[in-house]
């Protein structure tokens, strides 16, 4: 059996590059997916404790998360959809009209 | 239905006033006249007339002490103060004096008025100050008698500040209050002492804990003596004694009926008052009554010496009534308490009768005050004429007027003390000169007036009635009190003596011993008086009426058969003449010694240090602090979504450091994720 230790490494690893991603890509899409990435690499962090300690309740969360990512998924594409069209670019570095 | 309803319901008698206030300040604005005076007078004559029933009630019910607690205003701990009124002799005196003479003021009033605008608020502000002179007397302990204290030094700024566009008047209305505020300033600090050493405010309780202590011994600076002198020391700035004083004659920038009740006739009393009511405290403090006898002897000479060559009608009364208060308080300073409150009632009378008729000639001249532009009025306003030189005589001290048997008890009670028998003696001189120089001045010699300018006419019935009621009172006031050498039996003493028990047997009956030198001179003087009392009491009636005669006959020569020789007289000896004109430059020390001190170091230190450099300087770096602060933060809103997705990451790895490194506390959750 793969020791827990391993399944939390690489959790932990997919965490980092989803934040790697997140902080230093530039398109919208990209960073969308780097948020989907943390999201389940956390998942299988859950997963993982869930099967070490023999209970069910990491199970449920990651189902709670995966609804969750959904809805987001389908909100963000949304949003993601109309700055594309509003503004014709997916640089989030060109979407900076709250800046002071 | 009580016996004795109004003793019951004592408090309508300082209510009614109030309420004819609120009233005539609440709705008086677009009232005519006629209805304000209705209010006014109403409430004013209707307390009066309740007075006159809750007296009879008192004397129906045997003369005893009577008091009432109505409600409990504070409470605090073992402290009490309430709402609780009192009936006793020497209110009984106090109540119808300031009802009676009030009520005639009031009325008087209607007529002197009559032309000004703020009718309605001069009327409002006059019964307010009644309601709180009758808290003031009726009051039955310390702490609501300072009610009515403040109460009155309150009327009294808004009166002497009605005519408020004047600057003089405004000035002279702050003047008046911050001068009495340092007299409170002394006067609550004797209470703060009284409460810590008895335990009591209430007059009847702590006058019964401090009887049976034992007397100070002279010069001994004792709880009581303290207390006295701090007790005083309000009275000083209430009744204008020295050195506290300067506020009254300023005063007279005041309508001529505020001048007449308010500084001449009842507030200025009030220390009297508080002095005679605490005669207990007093009388364990030989050093305070000292205090109280030289102060108030040096203010009635003091004043009196002002007095002697101002020129303003107004304001030689003003200085007469501070002598004339010196007077009182030399009296209850020598332990004469019924002489002291005695002189206060004819004092009362005389006084606002003066202040009346000096109001009506004023009238007469259509505003003018100048002494030196009146002159031969005589024919012109007989009535008013008449009496005043009825007030004039009275409190000249001319035999038979009620100024002379109070003036002649105080001076008798003091003749125990040379000194001060002495200066009180001057003043009675300095007195009638003075009065006479007014009298002269105004009615008799030539016209010093333009008569195509100024159409001298005599003030309407509403005011030469109350002149006459007065008038007869300053004649006759006297008698109740007529000593026994006169054919008359001192009423007025007799009746007080409940009320100042404990004082009357310091009061040495036989001023002089008969065995003496000076005795022997007395008695010899008196020849044919019958026994050696009376012919000592009649030898310094004599010498009062003496003294008096002298006032009148140099005033006569001076004023009516040489009135070139006062001038001279003024110009031989200008510099006493300049210093009496300029009342001792007393104002002027006053302002280098203690007014400007006191704005330079407002001004430098306390507006340009504390204020700007302190309060405004931390207020304003609070402001800037905070708004630089903000400046710095404000980049961290960039604007740009990665960023702020930075600014999480930074967050989120903090508390993963602060768990995972934090001593102690956190560890449990850490153990929890094993």
């Amino acid at each position: 059996m793969v020791p827990t230790n391993y399944y939390v490494i690489l959790s932990a690893i997919l965490f980092g590059l989803g934040v790697f991603a997140f902080i230093f890509k530039r398109n919208i899409i990209t960073i969308f997916m780097s948020i989907e990435l943390m999201l389940n690499a956390v998942n299988l962090a859950f997963v993982a404790f869930s099967q070490a300690l023999g209970k069910l309740d990491g199970q449920v969360f990651v189902l709670f998360v995966i609804v969750v990512a959904a809805a987001e998924a389908a909100v963000g594409l949304g949003i993601i959809i109309l700055i594309a069209r509003n503004r014709q670019t997916l640089n989030v570095e060109r979407v900076d009209l709250l800046k002071l | 239905m009580p016996t004795h309803p109004i003793l019951e319901y004592l408090w309508i008698i300082p209510l009614l006033p109030l309420l004819g206030s609120a009233t005539n300040g609440f709705f008086g604005a677009k009232w005519p006249n006629k209805y304000v005076n209705i209010v006014a007078i109403g409430s004013t004559g209707l307390s009066f007339l309740l007075a006159l029933e809750a007296v009879r009630e008192f004397f129906d019910s045997g003369q005893v002490l009577l008091r009432r607690e109505f409600f409990t205003w504070i409470a605090a701990g073992n402290f009490r103060a309430g709402f609780d009124l009192q009936m006793d002799q020497l209110t009984v005196v106090m109540v119808l004096v300031v009802t009676g003479v009030g009520w005639l003021i009031h009325i008087y009033a209607t007529g002197y008025m009559a032309h000004e605008s703020g009718y309605y608020r001069f009327f409002s502000y006059l019964n307010l100050f009644m309601f709180f002179m009758l808290i003031l007397v009726l009051a039955a302990n310390y702490v609501l008698l300072f009610v009515g204290w403040e109460g009155v030094g309150l009327s009294s700024y808004l009166l002497i500040g009605f005519y408020f566009l004047k600057k003089s008047a405004s000035d002279a209305g702050k003047k008046a209050f911050i001068v009495n505020r340092i007299g409170d300033f002394g006067f609550m600090l004797g209470m703060f002492l009284l409460f810590r050493t008895f335990h009591t405010l209430d007059f009847t309780a702590l006058f019964e804990k401090a009887g049976p202590w034992p007397p100070e011994a002279m010069g001994q600076l004792g709880t009581f003596t303290i207390a006295c002198l701090l007790l005083f020391m309000g009275a000083c700035g209430k009744s204008a004694q020295l050195p506290l004083y300067v506020w009254l004659p300023d005063a007279m920038e005041g309508p001529t009926p505020v001048s007449a009740l308010i500084h001449a006739a009842t507030m200025v009393t009030a220390g009297v008052y508080v002095v005679a009511r605490s005669h207990i405290l007093f009388m364990h403090a030989p050093t305070a009554m000292l205090v109280v006898a030289i102060v108030g002897c040096a203010t009635a000479f003091f004043a009196a010496t002002i007095g002697l060559v101002q020129t303003d009608i107004k304001r030689v009364l003003a200085y007469s009534t501070v002598s004339q208060l010196g007077y009182m308080f030399l009296a209850c300073g020598v332990g004469a308490f019924s002489a002291g409150i005695f002189h206060l009632m004819t004092h009362a009378f005389f006084k606002a009768l003066l202040f009346l008729a000096a109001g009506s000639v004023i009238h007469a001249m259509g505003g003018e005050q100048d002494m030196n532009r009146m002159g031969g009025l005589s024919k012109k306003i007989r009535w008013t004429y008449i009496t005043m030189l009825m007030a004039t005589l009275a409190i000249a001290g001319a035999p038979g007027f009620s100024g002379f048997f109070s003036k002649d008890a105080i001076l008798l009670a003091a003749s125990g003390n040379y000194l001060l028998y002495g200066f009180g003696l001057l003043t009675a001189l300095l007195t009638s000169f003075y009065m006479f120089r007014l009298i002269f001045l105004t009615f008799h010699g030539k016209q010093r007036f333009d008569e195509h300018k100024i159409h001298v006419h005599e003030s309407p019935r509403s005011m030469l009635a109350p002149l006459v009621i007065l008038a007869v009172l300053s004649v006759v006031g006297g008698w109740m009190a007529a000593p026994e050498f006169w054919g008359g039996e001192n009423h007025f003493e007799k009746f007080l003596e409940p009320a100042f028990a404990n004082a009357s047997e310091h009061v040495t009956q036989i001023p002089v011993d008969p065995s003496t030198r000076t005795g022997k001179f007395l008695i010899a003087f008196g020849e044919g008086m019958g026994s050696a009392l009376l012919k000592i009491l009649w030898t310094y009636a004599a010498i009062a009426i003496g003294v008096a005669l002298v006032g009148f006959l140099v005033a006569y020569w001076l004023y009516l058969r040489r009135p070139e020789k006062a001038d001279g007289l003024a110009k031989s000896m200008a510099l006493a003449y300049r210093t009496l004109l300029n009342k001792y430059y007393v104002d002027e020390l006053y302002g280098a010694v203690v007014v400007r001190p006191l704005v330079w170091i407002s001004t430098n230190v306390l507006w340009k240090v504390v204020d700007v450099a302190g309060i405004d300087a931390t207020v304003n770096g609070i402001a800037g602090g905070t708004t630089a602060v903000g400046d710095g933060v404000r980049h961290t809103q960039s604007g740009n979504t990665r960023s702020y997705a930075v600014w999480v990451v930074v967050g989120a790895l903090v508390i993963l450091a602060v768990i995972f490194f934090w001593p102690s506390q956190m560890k449990p959750v850490v153990g929890m994720v094993r």
